[in-house]
């Protein structure tokens, strides 16, 4: 078996781990290795072709497939090491990864490994849909892959599921490429987002179902029709080619099942501290890994300060810490990134937690060490809406065993 | 289009059992052609099952269906090196989980042994959490079954065909059979694809036995009901959580919902039992997947964190009786094959010994190959060398299941090519993963261009 070692290896090219790369070679680390297993490295913007990425990064509004090329052309003039059409296949103790490779399977020994693999939808199955499974079930990303990657149209009069953000885009791809969706379909009462779903479909002149659910879907080798219940217990038939299901993002961490890394169940990504390492510290992780779901820019800014981190460990080593403290979520929090912190609480390195909602609730947002309270604020929380909260708040846990954050209602 | 030549025998059918007979025949020497109705083999009943290979330590005893278990287990762990097929041999535990049910497992195990399955032991509330520690703890009492084993129920009768296919047999796809005069000698059957003369017919239509029978004869000797089972599918995270298949005790209706790994990696719950009147479509419905989902966290209580990956229906060829309906009619030179209900994948090879055994006392005379071929089928079990683990697969076409280029290409080529998408799933693995093709479905449309009866793309943007 063929054997690498290098500083860093980096799983996956997106926004994150490209990102991460570059802070690396900026701080000077020698040998960053970035793997990919697809063919190009760039992520999911590669195929996503409505223009508004980069303003962070290069300072103008790119559409998606540019920017991946940007960020390609960066990470190779910085010297980065990029590996495509490389799967890894199991992170190991003590930096191994095994890895396939067209060439055969090669192993990579890592001082450290960022885990960058992203998110992705969750697809019809997994929503436990009634009806037949047929062709023409597909999600956005991969709609996405057909039109732009492909040059293929998978169906031209699909049912859209969901009014998540992605579910816009999922709109804006089918008009982009002439295909005319039949109806937009959503079990909540409202939108998940509510501009511009309150006004665009209707100008769009797509019929809008809320509170409705999918009873059926039929057809013969290929989508013909699906059955909608109706808000109102009323029954729809809706002629249709194809079933899109967009969004209920979940992170794509194939890699780490049955690996040492400890998954978190509430982000279903990686559990890391406050610098982004993982239950093994010779492990990090950034990006949309760490919870669904965040913009690409955002995963960028991520994945600097996290590569800048592990920079750091490789240099004077991260802030020794004695211990670290878990995160307990209580209820209405879905998910709570880091999900533990090194105390003391010396240096913040990403210096916020992020917090996702389960539920729609209006109450005090509460921070408690050991049944203390540290830190409250009345808030209303939405699901799939971003809460940040510093960590300057939990200054005073350091002796604490439990941190606890949660919405009491009152 | 008229195909001239006559054969021995036709089978009708390219389910489990259609494949495994046209295996046995071509074996024996006679000259076989395989009549299916879809574009691929193994789109009815053998498409959705529970992937078990059965012991047989339930069957009824003294039944025609436990003697084809048994020789059909026996067949199978015969020739599986032979033709590259996997197994994994899991052992099974019936659990109690309540008095009555640890009462049962005496006469359970008794059954076990008349049904010459002496590998059979009861287990204490201690061992069977000791063996499975994820199991709910109100678990009472095992009975361990150690030969229960799974394998991969598709890669199975694509070998029993394909190795039929390398050593004479033909097959005609996309051929369903409208009717057939018998002459005294030969049938006269009248398909879709033009004419097929052959000396015996064997029906093993599964699903359609009654309706094929009943255009050959005239009238049907059994009436075929199906019985749907729904199954759901979890994320390979899962494995971990059980050695065993995790068997209910049986009950006069039904075996019940069993708890098994898959030879994929993955793990299953299923199925469910419902009779319906449509023979082809298989529905899965929201509330008995949230059923199965909680009867799966009742039993390992973990599972209730774990992902779905997939979920399924398949259907059971049941009739109106419980027993296999197999008979050979020697004045016609007819044999049908019916009522295969939920123990085909592992009998089989069983039946089809069965059927030849019926088919040569009554004179019909062939002589048996002496060399004949045999090759190794591509290997899709988790547990054993995969396609990617050898340079040269030029790349990774579904990440999820690790499928490579290389066996998306193997799988449209060869003498039984891939012609569905299920088709292609079920030989490569590709979309069946976790993602069920997020990343992969748009570079499979492309790969498989021009290949399948419903393609992926509708087209491209020009």
């Amino acid at each position: 078996m063929k054997q690498l070692w290098v500083d860093v290896a980096i799983v996956g090219g997106g926004p994150a781990g490209i990102a991460a790369a570059l802070e690396l070679r900026r701080r000077g680390v020698a040998r960053v290795v970035l793997l990919d297993r697809e063919e190009t490295i760039g992520g999911i913007p590669r195929h996503c072709g409505h223009p508004s990425f980069g303003l962070f990064e290069f300072g103008r509004l790119l559409r998606g497939p540019a920017y991946a090329r940007k960020l390609a052309d960066a990470a190779f003039a910085a010297g980065v090491e990029i590996r495509t059409r490389h799967t890894v296949v199991a992170p190991r103790e003590e930096g191994h990864l095994e890895v396939a490779t067209p060439e055969g399977i090669l192993a990579i020994h890592a001082a450290r490994t960022i885990i960058a693999t992203g998110a992705r939808e969750t697809p019809l199955a997994a929503r436990l849909i009634s009806g037949d499974r047929l062709i023409g079930c597909l999600t956005t990303g991969s709609l996405q892959a057909f039109l732009y990657l492909h040059n293929l149209i998978p169906f031209r009069r699909p049912v859209i599921l969901g009014t998540e953000i992605v579910s816009l885009s999922a709109v804006l791809t089918c008009r982009f490429a002439g295909l005319q969706p039949a109806a937009v379909i959503e079990s909540d009462p409202w939108p998940t987002v509510q501009r511009p779903w309150d006004f665009l479909p209707r100008m769009l002149g797509i019929p809008m179902y809320f509170g409705a659910e999918i009873t059926d879907i039929r057809g013969n080798g290929r989508v013909q029709s699906v059955r909608v219940e109706l808000a109102d217990g009323g029954v729809r038939e809706i002629a249709c080619d194809g079933v899109l299901c967009t969004g209920r993002f979940v992170p794509e961490i194939g890699l780490l099942t049955n690996s040492h890394l400890t998954v978190d169940e509430g982000s279903g990504g990686p559990s890391i501290d406050q610098f982004g390492r993982c239950s093994d510290p010779q492990y990090f992780a950034a990006g949309n890994v760490l919870r669904p779901v965040e913009t690409a820019g955002w995963s960028y800014r991520e994945g600097r300060r996290i590569g800048g981190f592990v920079a750091d460990d490789l240099s004077q080593g991260l802030p020794n810490y004695v211990r670290s403290v878990q995160i307990v979520r209580r209820p209405h929090v879905k998910l709570v990134v880091p999900q533990r912190v090194a105390m003391p609480l010396s240096s913040e390195g990403l210096g916020q937690l992020q917090l996702r909602f389960d539920s729609v609730a209006t109450g005090d947002l509460t921070v408690e060490a050991d049944g203390q309270c540290l830190w409250r604020r009345r808030i209303k929380a939405r699901p799939e809406r971003r809460f940040l909260v510093s960590l300057t708040n939990l200054d005073g846990a350091s002796g604490a065993d439990v941190i606890t954050i949660g919405i009491r209602e009152n | 289009m008229i195909f001239d030549s006559s054969y021995d025998v036709a089978v009708i059918g390219g389910g489990v059992v259609g494949c495994a007979m046209a295996r046995r025949f071509t074996l024996e020497g006679a000259k076989v052609v395989l009549l299916e109705k879809a574009p691929d083999i193994l789109t009815g009943a053998s498409k959705g099952n529970s992937a078990i290979l059965h012991t047989g330590f339930d069957a009824p005893p003294g039944s025609l269906e436990l003697t084809c278990i048994r020789r059909g287990y026996q067949e199978y762990l015969e020739i599986r090196e032979g033709l590259g097929l996997p197994w994994l041999k899991t052992g099974a535990v019936v659990v109690a989980w309540n008095e009555h049910e640890a009462a049962q497992l005496d006469a359970l195990e008794a059954r076990a042994k008349a049904n010459g399955v002496i590998d059979v032991r009861q287990i204490s509330r201690n061992e069977l959490l000791e063996r499975e520690p994820n199991l709910s703890p109100k678990a009472q009492a095992g009975l361990v079954v150690s030969g229960e084993s799974i394998i991969d129920p598709w890669s199975a009768p694509l070998a029993y065909l394909r190795q039929a296919i390398e050593n004479g047999a033909e097959t005609r796809f996309s051929t369903p059979v409208l009717s057939g005069t018998f002459s005294g000698s030969t049938w006269n059957l009248v398909t879709e694809s033009g004419p097929i003369v052959a000396r015996t017919v064997i029906n093993c239509a599964g699903l359609f036995g009654d309706i094929v029978e009943s255009r050959l004869l005239g009238s049907a000797g059994f009436t075929i009901r199906p019985v749907k089972g729904q199954f759901v599918v979890f994320d390979k995270a899962a494995t971990k959580l059980l050695n065993s298949i995790l068997l209910r005790v049986p009950t006069e209706r039904t075996k019940g919902i069993l708890l098994a790994r898959t030879i994929f990696g993955n793990v299953l719950i299923g199925p469910t039992a419902e009779e319906q009147q449509d023979r082809e479509r298989a529905t899965v419905d929201r509330n008995s997947l949230k059923m199965l989902l909680e009867r799966a966290a009742e039993i390992i209580p973990a599972l209730k964190s774990i992902p779905v990956t997939a979920v399924y229906a398949g259907l059971r060829p049941a009739t109106e009786r419980r027993e296999y309906r197999i008979s050979f009619h020697p004045a016609w030179q007819y044999a049908a094959v019916g009522g295969i209900r939920s123990t085909g994948l592992t009998s089989a090879l069983g039946i089809a010994r069965h059927v030849f055994a019926l088919y040569s006392e009554r004179g019909s005379r062939h002589t048996a190959l002496e060399r004949p071929l045999w090759s190794q089928t591509a290997n899709l079990a988790e547990h054993c060398a995969r396609d990617w683990q050898s340079p040269g697969y030029g790349e990774i076409i579904c990440h999820c299941e690790l499928t490579t280029r290389r066996e998306v290409e193997q799988a449209f080529a060869g003498p039984l090519p891939a012609r569905d998408f299920g088709g292609l799933k079920r030989r490569t693995r590709a979309g069946m993963g976790r993602c069920q093709g997020f990343y992969c479905s748009a570079r499979l449309a492309d790969l498989s261009r021009g290949r399948l009866v419903d393609p992926l793309a509708l087209e491209g943007r020009g």
